[in-house]
């Protein structure tokens, strides 16, 4: 990846569906209190594992990459939502105790 | 995302056209505006994120859209084909900046000196200036110390929108520097637009370091980070 691409996840994802793989692309909607990734900050995800940016200051992209497999298999669109209490943040790594939702969907 | 709206999305941000993406999160539906049959609500929403150039939330009919502005890149446009451009154009290139670099001066202002993630511009700098027309996402840095060269690429620079304006340059040289603008012409206002001595004071002393201080100014600037961007 060409290092002016760190912020431009559409072209990366873009890049890899003409490749010929299976991308999802999962997006920042909606943020409250310290999350560290403004709204609009995309992650891409290949069937195959690949991954490109961030949703978080990479306390949740696991479980955003696993619900993006999800999505590409069926082709339907995800609102994940990571608003959840301080402590129960702790538990899926939000240690920031930021809130946040995320849209996940298939690419293409 | 269809194929069909991925690939309007794409063909827009190649030609640099400002595009909005409108998801609505109940179902994924999307539109693109300018290009698809948008409500009224929901363009003006679009709008509003391309001008902020942030994302926002927008409801419509009881559904929350959410409107994702596609702008061109910000341009970074630097004047002077010298030691310090060569580290400044990677490291803009880096945070998503289109740089252009303007020097007549041929020996200089080569592809082998600054790379080929820039485009070279060896028009005279009015001219160069005048044909990239700065707007409110340009910036433009003087670096060639050479006042037939820094200073009509100024003069069109500081009556344009540009966002920043930075120009190489002890004080003793900037206060010089100031004179001659004026008496070509330049309002104090227009003058007092000119970030020199250029860059941030973070006591650089190599070209790399001088880079990342003229940097951290434009960004400061954008960013609308107050004192910092003095």
């Amino acid at each position: 990846m060409q290092t002016d691409k760190v912020e431009d996840i559409l072209a990366v994802a873009s890049a890899w569906r003409a490749q010929g793989e299976t991308v999802a692309l999962a997006t920042v909607v909606e943020t409250w209190g310290s999350s560290p990734r403004p709204a609009g900050s995309r992650l891409a995800v290949t069937q195959t594992g690949r991954i490109a940016g961030s949703v978080s200051g990479g306390c949740i992209e696991g479980a955003v990459a696993d619900a993006a497999q999800a999505t590409m298999k069926t082709g339907t669109p995800q609102l994940l939502d990571f608003g959840i209490s301080d402590e129960r943040a702790w538990e899926v790594g939000l240690a920031c105790g930021g809130k946040l939702k995320v849209f996940v969907e298939k690419l293409g | 995302m269809t194929p069909d709206t991925l690939a309007r999305l794409e063909a827009a941000r190649a030609a640099k056209r400002p595009v909005a993406l409108l998801t609505r999160l109940t179902d994924g539906a999307q539109l693109l505006h300018p290009g698809d049959d948008v409500p009224a609500p929901l363009a003006e929403a679009a709008q509003a994120a391309l001008a902020a150039d942030a994302a926002r939330s927008a409801e419509h009919e009881g559904a929350t859209w959410f409107v994702h502005p596609h702008n061109p890149p910000l341009r970074l446009v630097v004047v002077g084909a010298v030691h310090i451009a060569q580290a400044l154009v990677p490291m803009a290139a880096a945070i998503g900046y289109a740089v252009t670099v303007v020097d007549p001066r041929r020996a200089f202002a080569t592809e082998e000196r600054l790379g080929d993630r820039v485009a070279i511009s060896t028009d005279w700098p009015d001219e160069a200036m005048a044909a990239l027309a700065p707007d409110a996402r340009t910036a433009v840095v003087t670096l060639t110390h050479d006042p037939k060269l820094d200073d009509p690429a100024l003069e069109v620079a500081l009556r344009s929108p540009a966002f920043y304006v930075g120009s190489l340059g002890s004080r003793r040289t900037h206060a010089k520097r100031l004179a001659r603008l004026a008496e070509a012409g330049l309002t104090e206002a227009e003058l007092a637009r000119i970030h020199a001595p250029v860059g941030l004071d973070i006591g650089a002393v190599t070209a790399a370091e001088i880079a990342v201080s003229i940097l951290a100014q434009v960004v400061a600037v954008r960013r609308g980070a107050g004192k910092a961007a003095s």
